[in-house]
């Protein structure tokens, strides 16, 4: 019986360490990478403010961490060392029901932890929260909406949608991005967990926060407020390119929308059908703003939020009908024909 | 019965032979018309327990959908309604129902009163909870949404503004959402009012306030809580109603209104809720770990002042929840401050719990298991919490899977299982009977390895950046094994509720007979027969410490000797 009993304590104990280890190993790996990876860890910072959150949790895990041991031990100690026993006799147990100088020694002790811990994390908020924006800043605004992103960037006079440009960030030359924070409907939230804690995009009440990412490469987040339907799908990817190709970038997205005459038959049925209301294409009469720009719609890597690759034939299904990626988004499907939806797609092709 | 009962004045039964032969439709006319606390006390718990089993069977719907990425068994708009039915139905039709449930049943015998206060308020108040309930789950019939069909409330158990507006929520859902809160409230706070009223007025002699259970200091607390919290519940949803049918713009951002405010409204309510919640809980374990460590509470006084302590503090706290929503930096420490500050009385009450069980002489019954499984995961459950409470950390961790851990680790991992511990321990009360140990075992450990696997888990995908309310995600984040992981543990714990309520039935039918103090405990309650006759003591009893019955069973050594 004895036995039987120890094998359950075994099993259960491998049960709860195999996400454990399953994590630590993930957590490892990311700790050690520098840069982007595939999986958006807060144990893998890549930019300033994500690097002190993760300094000050190693600090705050190592304190719970202590007292866990030593509270949790004293419970299992006592728990193991005061069972009942075959051997005991009827007897109670000796009664006690107090000690005045044990219960001060418990109320001073977790009092001093608790001043240390929030000394330490102010510092940490205020440094943060409101560190001085650096003249060379650049300036981003975010606008949040029903599932899709809106980027704007008012000294550039960019406008673009999903896929956030900024410029790497070293300490020869900080570069930091200064992100305005809005939304256009409901609450959203901006987290890319490698280079910022999050911060929300709330009507009303416009928000600042800052990235300084120090490796270039693809890092990804997703909205973190719960939006509607398709919150789920409201992804997000931040490119951090060299300053060459940051300029460069900035360079095509400040040109107009390309016009390639052999396409033209696709903008008319783009500048014909509803289209127009929603989206804008700069050079065309296409000036909706409720939808996603689409002037440079062929230089991004994913539509609609990150939900698709954008290729031709995801951009025909989306276009047919876009509750094939994201039920519940709010572009109608607009019941056209298969030639008018090729047209369309040869069209946006060329949008570079 | 008469020869088992303990010589506590009044505790003879002298009601006459219940004779079965009534029909059943009198008998349900009896459950409708009573205005007994007992009766009372079981329809919140049956009511409860109901739920519980709802609101479980979509925590499973949910868990199968997460199970791999991309699933299709749920589609965006039902999940989302699962997840915000699931949030309201446990914190309003479980919680909420299960505390009351037992505060009713319990308060009256334990401070040696027939009943509450105020009877006829009390089921008044049971049925006003009761029909918020039916009102709410109504909806996934009659909620026509926008296409007509019969839609639940799916914007998050916290409904956040501007969501609920009727520009972007149109259709009844959300109507019902914040109409069946309303009523579920006000029967919450006729039950709030009754506790208080009983437990200050109706004590028998000798009860003074510092001889009260600690259960019953735990409830007066609570309820006290409740009265202060419920309200701006209350008076947001009234506001949400008026902005969404008379054109009022408390939240409607597009005409000026603001979301935080609705924000700042709900967790004034939401985070003393969580108290609410689990003070309750932590009466339980107060009065189950004595009796199973044979040793009386350590440091009563101190657990008194903790909990009013907590109760205070927690209405300093609620922003905590408002981390990333933008607050200046000196509003955000000075949450950061007051939340560390709860740490101190729960840690206090932690420190009581075990020095209580520290030279005693533990016995392992069912509810000693769940209440040990409390300790162990309160105190973790505290200390995600202080994580989360580094503002700059929770600026990670909020609204990702890690919130969801710490949250259920306290929901779970605190409540439930004290509540568990609660029912196993005064089942033998309610109905004569004990529950089958056997089972309860097998209950018990598949519900804490279950537990495990599932929400230890959760805190690492929280880690890894898994936000909460998704209704899938990509495959390529690395999140897969863990999200199935996570599922199966939901599996395990449904089997051992099925296990539980299965031990319920069974046990009533053919589980050993009680007898009146099973446990050979020392409250009150105990000294009356089972289940207790309805006016519960024939005569007032008497007390002189806050074991009347250790001192009835020990007259050389008894605690008024001692107790200062
Ligand atoms: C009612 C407004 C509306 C109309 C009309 C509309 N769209 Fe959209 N469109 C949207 C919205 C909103 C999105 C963003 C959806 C999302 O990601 O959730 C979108 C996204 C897109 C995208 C993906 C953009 C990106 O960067 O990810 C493309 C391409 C697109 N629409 C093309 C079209 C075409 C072509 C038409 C006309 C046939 C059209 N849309 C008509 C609202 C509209
Ligand atoms: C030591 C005690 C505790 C501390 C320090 C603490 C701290 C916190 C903090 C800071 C958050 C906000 C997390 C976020 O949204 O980013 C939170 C969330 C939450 N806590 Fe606690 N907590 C404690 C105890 C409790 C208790 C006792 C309960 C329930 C009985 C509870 C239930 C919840 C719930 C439900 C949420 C999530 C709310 C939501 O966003 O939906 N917590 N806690
Ligand atoms: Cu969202
Ligand atoms: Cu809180």
């Amino acid at each position: 019986m004895k036995l039987r009993k120890r094998e359950h304590g075994a099993k259960a104990i491998r049960v709860i360490s195999l996400p454990a280890l399953c994590f630590f190993a993930m957590a490892a790996r990311a700790a050690w990478a520098d840069g982007p990876e595939a999986t958006p860890s807060i144990f893998a910072p890549a930019s300033t403010p994500a690097s002190n959150i993760l300094d000050l949790s190693w600090f705050v895990l190592a304190i719970t961490g202590g007292i866990f041991v030593s509270v949790g031990g004293l419970l299992a100690y006592a728990v193991i060392r005061y069972r009942a026993r075959a051997t005991d006799d009827d007897s109670e147990p000796p009664q006690i029901y107090g000690s005045t100088q044990v219960e001060l020694a418990w109320t001073v002790i977790p009092i001093l932890i608790v001043v240390v811990l929030f000394l330490t994390t102010a510092r940490i908020i205020f440094a943060i929260q409101d560190a001085p924006k650096p003249q060379v800043a650049l300036d981003v605004t975010v606008v949040g909406h029903q599932y899709w992103w809106e980027f704007r960037y008012p000294k550039l006079g960019i406008v673009t949608a999903n896929e956030l440009h900024v410029p790497v960030s070293t300490r020869l030359e900080p570069k930091p991005t200064f992100l305005h924070l809005l939304s256009a409907d409901v609450d959203h939230s901006f987290w890319v967990p490698q280079l910022a804690g999050k911060t929300d995009l709330i009507p009303n009440h416009p928000n600042d926060t800052w990235i300084d990412p120090y490796h270039t490469g693809v890092y990804v987040g997703q909205c973190a407020q719960f939006c509607g339907v398709e919150h789920a799908k409201m992804l997000l990817r931040v490119y951090v390119d060299t300053p060459e190709e940051f300029d460069a970038w900035v360079k095509q997205q400040q040109r107009p929308g390309e016009q390639d005459a052999s396409v033209a038959a696709g903008r008319h049925v783009f500048e014909t059908e509803a289209c127009t209301n929603c989206h804008r294409i700069t050079g065309t009469a296409a000036a909706g703003t409720f939808g996603p720009d689409l002037t440079h719609l062929a230089s991004r890597t994913t539509i609609a939020s990150g939900a698709a690759r954008n290729t031709a034939e995801n951009l025909h299904a989306w276009i047919e009908d876009p509750d094939h990626f994201k039920p519940g988004a709010l572009m109608p499907a607009m019941q056209l024909n298969e030639e008018q939806i090729n047209e369309l797609v040869a069209y946006l092709n060329t949008l570079h | 019965m008469a020869d088992q009962t303990l010589p506590i004045a009044g505790t003879v039964d002298v009601t006459p032979p219940r004779r079965s032969t009534a029909m059943l439709l009198e008998w349900l006319h009896g459950w409708v018309v009573t205005v007994d606390h007992k009766r009372l006390g079981i329809l919140y718990l049956v009511y409860g327990i109901f739920f519980l089993l709802v609101a479980g069977a979509e925590a499973i719907a949910i868990r199968i959908q997460l199970a791999w990425p991309g699933m299709h068994f749920l589609s965006p708009e039902l999940y989302n309604e699962m997840f915000t039915m699931h949030g309201t139905t446990m914190v309003f039709l479980v919680g909420m129902t299960i505390i009351f449930g037992f505060a009713n049943y319990l308060v009256p015998l334990m401070i040696g009163a027939r009943d509450m206060a105020f009877p006829r308020l009390n089921a008044f108040s049971f049925w006003m909870t009761a029909f918020g309930g039916l009102l709410i789950y109504y909806s996934f019939i009659g909620g026509f949404g926008l296409y007509g069909m019969g839609a639940a409330p799916d914007v998050g158990w916290w409904a956040y503004a501007p969501l609920t507006a009727k520009a972007f929520s149109p259709g009844h859902a959300t109507d019902y959402w914040a109409l069946a809160l309303i009523v579920a409230g006000f029967g919450t706070l006729g039950t709030a009012i009754n506790v208080i009223a009983t437990t200050l007025s109706m004590r028998c002699r000798g009860m003074t306030l510092l001889r009260m259970p600690l259960f019953v200091w735990l409830m007066l607390v609570t309820s006290g809580l409740t009265l202060i919290t419920i309200t701006p519940l209350t008076a947001a949803q009234i506001m949400l109603v008026i902005d969404r049918y008379l054109g009022g713009h408390f939240f409607d951002t597009q005409a000026g209104g603001s979301a935080v405010v609705w924000m700042h409204f709900f967790w004034i309510f939401g985070h003393p809720e969580v108290y609410v919640l689990v003070m309750p809980a932590f009466g339980i374990a107060s009065e189950i770990i004595p009796v199973f460590s044979r040793k009386a509470i350590f440091g009563y006084p101190a657990m008194v002042a903790a909990s009013v302590g907590i109760a205070f503090v927690s209405l300093g706290v609620w922003a905590h929840h408002m981390f990333t929503v933008g607050m200046t930096s000196v509003g955000n420490a000075f949450f950061v401050l007051s939340t560390m500050l709860v740490g101190i009385p729960t840690g206090i009450k932690i420190f009581n719990w075990v020095a209580t069980i520290w030279g005693g002489k533990i016995r392992f019954a069912t509810p000693m298991l769940f209440c040990l499984g409390f300790l162990f995961q309160f105190l973790i459950a505290g200390l995600t919490g202080i994580m989360l409470s580094v503002a700059p950390w929770n600026w990670q961790l909020h609204n990702s899977y890690f919130v969801i851990a710490h949250f259920h680790y306290v929901l779970v991992g605190a409540i439930v299982f004290n509540v568990f511990a609660g029912i196993y321990y005064w089942y033998p009360k309610v109905t004569g009977r004990m529950l089958s140990e056997t089972l309860g075992k097998w209950h018990f450990w598949l519900f804490f390895i279950g537990f495990h696997v599932t929400f230890d888990t959760m805190h690492f995908v929280g880690f890894l950046g898994m936000p909460r309310s998704i209704y899938t995600y990509e495959p390529d984040r690395g999140w897969n094994h863990l999200n199935f992981i996570i599922s199966m543990g939901g599996m395990i714990q449904a089997i051992a509720v099925l296990i539980f309520a299965w031990n319920l039935v069974h046990s009533y039918l053919k589980g050993k007979k009680a007898g009146n103090d099973p446990w050979d405990a020392w409250t009150l309650e105990w000294a009356v027969p089972s289940p207790p006759p309805v006016y519960n003591f024939a005569a007032d009893p008497v007390v002189h410490s806050r074991r009347p019955l250790w001192d009835l069973k020990h007259p050389e050594d008894p605690d008024w000797k001692y107790e200062a």
